[in-house]
């Protein structure tokens, strides 16, 4: 009898949808707000009202079984509703449509410390917070020992969680998530947090978890992780299933630039004379200035971008951020290296080209995210993650190299060495 | 273990239902309502100079300046007893319910992160002030047994009513919680409306003056606040003074068991949301 249950999948996903409706600041409103804003912005309000009815489906239609056992991650861009299928799976938003039928206890692990108060000591937030995530006082009476050992922080139990530092804390709240046993866990970008040697740890301890025949539904943007860890991967993007199946068949696909089209290597925003400094376009291109969504290591990645400036700023910058696998690697503003653009920049529509030096970037999965404003006040425009693109090693053989995928280290720094033989032989 | 856990089947699709109450799983996360009440405890008093204290001051205060302006000042009736204790027996049911009301009221504001990152059962947000205020209002009853001492007061056999009127009271202002917890997610204009509210509130019911002060005629009006017939009940039962009003406490139960079962509908329809707007 048992036997026969077995084989049915412990998640299925039938026809699963959910919208959200977007007239985006009614995320809350208090009755003043409406009001002063139908006061000063009367044609505004009412546009708000028609748009009320637009909605967008974080998920359309998905459809999917997890076998017992399996442990599956979950990859695709921002937006692409990886969130919220885990939030869905997890019971905290319901679906609009569809139904997902779970054979076995679920835990899910969204954040880290949800519930931690800063003014109980360790031991009492050990206990609140694995209450929360689901745990019986006797389970948590049973394990405490060993998430006191795990997280390290002993010498600190009876101590406010607010005296610790902050990777204390996440060590700490880490700690009591390692040790829910539930036979489905969901876990969302949690590992993100910490340092490296305590990553490490996290990870040995997730592959535990699955060793022991545990359901694990992982998120991650970190690719390097999802293959160390799963067997089976999804792709989800605009809120459909693109792959399921195999963990690097399905990566591939991920880093393949056929799969994000041309959007994501150049852009254009429709101009609104009410953004002071506004970028309009942008791409990223090779050294012979082509579009391009693919380097290797050693060529020349350049972007460009159009902006316009509408009236005399004072203080302005334009300025990107680099993300590597979703972790920040850097921080430009066009204003570091030539001062007179921060006293002052004329109106005027400007076209400029960055050349990001190289060799430097490891292979990986890169993001732009590119911002203007007043620096240290205000912000005019972010694009988020508006351009991707990939690095890889495709001109050396990669293994030896230490800046290969797989080695430590977020930069690719080819250092010369001089080394001499001086023993004279 | 595993074979019981074989068994577990858990089903998710688009919540339409009205009444959707798992009392399974309420029993499995009971605990956790004693975590979420006992949380709130520990953390009330943390980094204040007198702790717990505040729980006899706030009442105590309040008795005494309701002393010197309501009987000094205004020569306000108490129904044949000493104003300071006809006032502080009112006044000690009362605090519990404002205070414990309020926090109901902002608590899933306040816990956006438990709403939007774990799943438990939403009710137990709003209920585990109510329940930790009771604590306080443990606390705050000591001085009504000193002031009782002080002036020869002997409860009557009624004071085994009192565990009934205080979870009346449990029950009320977490009923009027859940109602306007759940509003709060979605509209927080009760953050402003609500100190407004029981401050109006005060006035309406018999804490600072007696209930029979209003004509006969009136009375009923006076009634419609649940608060009425509780204080009344629970000074009575308490000092002993006077008989205990049941018609007043019966239409308090009943407004209070409507007041709560419609919360509990009111919060399980929209909870579905909770994630989504707060």
């Amino acid at each position: 009898m048992i036997a026969s249950k077995k084989e049915e999948p412990i998640i299925e996903v039938k026809h699963l949808s959910k919208q959200y409706s977007i007239g985006m600041d009614t995320t809350y409103k208090t009755l003043s707000e409406s009001l002063t804003s139908a006061v000063r912005h009367p044609l505004k309000t009412l546009k708000d009202c028609r748009r009320q009815n637009d909605t967008f489906w974080a998920l359309k239609d998905v459809n999917f079984k997890v076998e017992r056992g399996e442990v599956v991650g979950v990859i695709g861009r921002n937006g692409a509703g990886k969130s919220t299928l885990l939030k869905i799976l997890s019971r905290i938003t319901y679906p609009t449509e569809g139904e997902i039928t779970m054979r076995g206890r679920v835990g899910s692990l969204l954040e880290v410390g949800t519930g931690f108060h800063p003014e109980l000591t360790g031991r009492e937030n050990i206990y609140f917070n694995g209450s929360i995530l689901g745990m019986k006082k006797r389970e948590i009476d049973e394990k405490f020992d060993e998430i006191v050992k795990f997280s390290g922080v002993e010498k600190f139990l009876d101590t406010p969680v607010k005296r610790y530092s902050s990777g204390m804390q996440v060590r700490l709240a880490f700690s009591v998530a390692a040790h829910l046993e539930p036979e489905i866990l969901l876990v969302d970008e949690v590992l993100a947090v910490g340092d490296a040697a305590f990553q490490k740890k996290c990870l040995g301890k997730m592959g535990e978890v699955a060793k022991e025949g545990r359901t694990v539904l992982f998120v991650s943007h970190q690719i390097d992780m999802i293959k160390s860890l799963c067997r089976n991967c999804m792709l989800l993007s605009e809120g459909n299933i693109i792959s399921i199946g195999e963990v690097n068949e399905v990566v591939d696909q991920y880093m393949n630039p056929i799969f994000y089209g041309n959007d994501n290597v150049s852009f254009n925003v429709r101009e609104n004379k009410n953004i002071d400094l506004q970028i309009l376009e942008g791409r990223v291109i090779s050294k012979s200035e082509e579009i391009c969504g693919i380097f290797d290591v050693f060529d020349i990645v350049k972007l460009e971008i159009t902006y316009v400036v509408q009236k005399p700023l004072i203080g302005s910058v334009v300025n990107f951020e680099i993300r590597r696998n979703g972790s920040l690697v850097a921080l430009s503003f066009d204003t570091d290296l030539n001062n007179s653009i921060l006293e002052l920049r004329n109106p005027g529509i400007y076209h400029c080209i960055i050349t990001l030096p190289h060799p430097l970037f490891k292979p990986g999965h890169y993001t732009i995210t590119f911002n203007t404003g007043i620096i240290n006040s205000t912000t005019f425009q972010r694009l988020e993650e508006i351009i991707c693109f990939e690095i890889q090693l495709l001109s050396q053989p990669s293994s030896l190299l230490s800046y290969a995928d797989k080695r430590p280290g977020i930069i690719a720094l080819p250092v010369p060495w001089e080394v001499k033989n001086i023993s004279g032989v | 273990m595993t074979e019981h856990a074989t068994d577990y089947e858990l089903v998710i699709r688009p919540k339409y239902g009205l009444l959707d109450i798992n009392w399974q799983e309420l029993k499995e996360y009971r605990e956790l309502l004693f975590f979420l009440a006992l949380r709130e405890i520990k953390i009330r008093y943390k980094q204040t100079i007198i702790g717990a204290s505040w729980a006899l001051l706030q009442p105590f205060f309040t008795m005494i300046v309701f002393t010197l302006i309501f009987s000094r000042l205004a020569q306000m009736p108490s129904d044949g007893v000493p104003y300071p204790i006809f006032s502080y027996s009112g006044l000690l049911l009362w605090i519990y319910f404002s205070n414990a009301l309020s926090q109901s009221s902002n608590s899933l504001v306040d816990n956006a992160t438990l709403l939007s990152k774990v799943y438990m059962p939403r009710i137990f947000i709003p209920t585990a002030p109510c329940l930790s205020g009771l604590v306080d209002y443990g606390i705050a009853m000591s001085i009504l047994a000193v002031m009782m001492v002080y002036y020869h007061f002997m409860p009557g056999i009624t004071i085994l009513l009192l565990p009934l009127i205080v979870f009346m009271t449990f029950l009320l202002a977490s009923g009027i919680g859940y109602w306007l917890s759940s509003i709060c997610v979605k509209y927080r204009d009760v953050k402003f409306a609500l100190p407004f509210f029981i401050q109006l509130l005060l006035f309406v019911s018999p804490v600072i003056y007696p209930a029979n002060i209003v004509g006969e005629n009136l009375q009923w009006l006076l009634y419609l606040n649940p608060m009425t017939g509780l204080i009344g009940a629970h000074r009575a039962c308490l000092l002993g003074h006077i008989p205990v009003e049941f018609v007043g406490l019966a239409i308090s139960a009943v407004l209070t068991i409507t007041i709560f079962v419609s919360g509990i509908l009111y919060l399980k329809s929209t909870e579905k949301y909770f994630a989504d707007l707060v």
